[in-house]
């Protein structure tokens, strides 16, 4: 392996107790790109984000079969370290959820839970906080706001926020969840803008419900239907030149 | 809503049926308005009784500095004093020592059972702690007497068992309960989204519960503190049992005491009504409403200034 690895799964099907939510899902998603997942509701797409942080595991009755290699290792092996994994696959959701903490102590909290107090320099937290929140663009409007809570910020700053405070702990995966369903357009335009300018640097897998924004940001894009992956392939080509007729039918509108 | 149904019968009620409405939406909220009113009326009646008690020996001769200062607790005697300090001290060394263990324990209780319990575990420790809540104090103060009070006198090496630990180790138990339900709820009432975040971000459960859940729940764990010590202040029946019942300002948890609640309960049948004795009991009383406002004042002010912020 030359490139280094973004997201490869075998045959991963999850069941929510008896109803089964994915199936034998097999895909593979490149490092330095943005990849959408796109699909009607209720087919899965948040489910399979969630299986790539093992966040799933917080519900009762969920059973995953298969296997997901992120950079290279099996995140189903027995053994592997779930703090490690989710320092380095960070998540957006769908509701922006910043903690009920300061806008500094939100984006310090990864290097909190990860670091030891004696291991943190104040310099370093500091220019922590500086960095990433410059990175999304929230320096400018809240360099003096620091102290405020978070929870009292616009929608859009929350999620930007959110967004930021992954960057502290340089993860190599970013998993969104519909990150602008909860935004206004003006707001979805410029989280999209900051989308892109991130995505060198990570792998992104964003989930959306809006194909027009699928085909704005992302460079690839895996159509997913009841469960099952249908599609995936360069953007382009996905909405251009759809191979499956289930996909052209839902880009085109014809359900979904 | 939708159902053009609905609309239409709301819309077309007849008149006597909407008189009828009226007059029943009236008679409940009479009906509420005065349970409300009440309330107060009853809270301000009974600190006016209290206070009406108290008042001609506040006013008339009273040496409240002497009161609030002096040991001298001899309100039989043919020169009578009334020096109150011994009992403050007694009721706040073992409200204080009852909040040493309650707080870690009710509170980690509280975080136990709403966060690291599921299912069965849990049902059956609410219902345990539900059952302590529902033991009469006698029978906390009996057990004060009987159980506690040789283990202290073993452990410690005492002559007396009947002293501060003891009664505080009781109204310990008896505020857990309480700080264990409105804890538990105040934990409950923090959105899964924050649990999920910090979850989703590498904490552990125990980092989520310290960094995200008590201060999200602060205001509520705060509250579940001041009703557990509001419990522990005017509590009777225990700390009489099991206090040792001695005029003392203590040094060491291992010395017994008397609180005020105790001081009233046991002098107050064998006053005569009226006698100055009898309005210096009415005075303490006075005074036990003044601790527990002042802390609900506090709680009141400090979850406002939290919420402000
Ligand atoms: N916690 C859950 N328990 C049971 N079924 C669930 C749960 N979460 C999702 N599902 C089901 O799994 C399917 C996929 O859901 P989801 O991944 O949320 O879809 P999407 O994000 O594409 O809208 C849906 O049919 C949904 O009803
Ligand atoms: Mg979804």
């Amino acid at each position: 392996m030359t490139k280094p690895q973004g997201i490869r799964t075998e045959n991963l099907s999850l069941w929510y107790g008896q109803f089964q939510a994915l199936l034998d899902v097999s895909l593979e998603i490149h490092h330095g790109r943005v990849t959408g997942l796109i699909g009607p509701s209720g087919c899965g797409k948040t489910t399979l984000l969630r299986c790539f942080n093992r966040i799933n595991e917080r519900i009762d009755g969920v059973r995953t079969a298969g296997h997901v290699h992120i950079l290279g290792e099996d995140i189903y092996a027995p053994g592997v370290d779930l703090v490690e994994l989710r320092k380095r696959v960070g998540m957006v959701f769908q509701r922006p959820n910043p903690l009920p903490l300061s806008v500094r102590e939100n984006v310090l909290f990864g290097l909190r839970i990860h670091f030891r107090r004696g291991e943190l320099r104040k310099d370093e937290l500091a220019h922590a906080v500086e960095a990433s929140l410059k990175e999304v663009g929230l320096w400018e409007a809240l360099k003096d706001k620091l102290g405020h809570r978070a929870t009292s910020l616009s929608l859009e700053q929350q999620q930007k926020l959110c967004i930021a405070r992954l960057l502290p702990l340089r993860p190599e995966v970013l998993l969104m969840d519909e990150p602008c369903s909860a935004l206004d357009p003006a707001a979805t335009q410029r989280v999209e803008q900051l989308i892109r300018e991130l995505r060198d640097r990570y792998t992104i897998l964003i989930v959306t419900h809006n194909m027009a924004q699928a085909r704005r940001i992302s460079d690839e894009c895996i159509f997913m239907l009841l469960g099952k992956l249908i599609e995936h392939r360069r953007t382009e080509d996905l909405f251009i030149s759809p191979k499956d007729e289930r996909t052209a039918n839902y880009v085109e509108g014809r359900f979904g | 809503m939708d159902d053009p149904g609905d609309n239409t019968r709301l819309v077309g009620r007849s008149p006597a049926r909407e008189r009828l409405h009226r007059a029943t939406e009236l008679v409940i909220e009479t009906v509420i308005r005065v349970c409300g009113v009440s309330a107060v009326i009853f809270v301000f009646g009974i600190f006016y009784f209290v206070f009406r008690e108290a008042a001609p020996l506040l006013f008339g001769g009273l040496d409240l500095g002497q009161l609030l200062t002096s040991s001298a607790w001899y309100p039989d005697s043919s020169n009578p004093r009334y020096g109150a300090f011994a009992l403050i001290a007694g009721t706040l060394s073992v409200t204080l020592l009852a909040m040493l263990i309650a707080v870690p324990l009710g509170l980690g209780a509280a975080v136990f059972v709403s966060e690291f319990c599921t299912g069965r575990t849990k049902e059956i420790l609410k219902i345990v702690i539900e059952l302590l809540a529902a033991i009469p104090s006698v029978v906390w103060g009996f057990i004060g007497l009987v159980i506690l009070n040789p283990v202290i006198i073993d452990l410690f090496d005492t002559p007396v068992g009947l002293n501060i630990l003891n009664g505080a180790i009781l109204l310990a138990l008896m505020s857990v309960p309480i700080m264990v339900s409105i804890g538990e709820d105040a934990l409950k009432a923090v959105p899964d989204a924050y649990r999920e975040a910090a979850e989703a971000m590498g904490a552990t459960r125990w980092q989520v519960t310290w960094r995200v859940l008590l201060p999200a729940a602060r205001n509520g764990l705060l509250a579940a503190v001041l009703l557990g010590v509001g419990r522990a202040v005017g509590e009777t029946m225990a700390v009489l049992m099991a206090t040792g019942h001695s005029v003392n300002v203590p040094d060491s948890p291992l010395d017994s005491v008397r609180t005020i609640t105790a001081t009233i309960a046991a002098e107050l049948g064998e006053t005569a009504q009226g006698s100055n004795h009898y309005r210096v009991l009415f005075v303490l009383g006075s005074l036990l409403f003044l601790i527990t406002f002042l802390v609900n004042l506090t709680a009141d002010l400090v979850i406002r200034g939290v919420k402000k912020r």
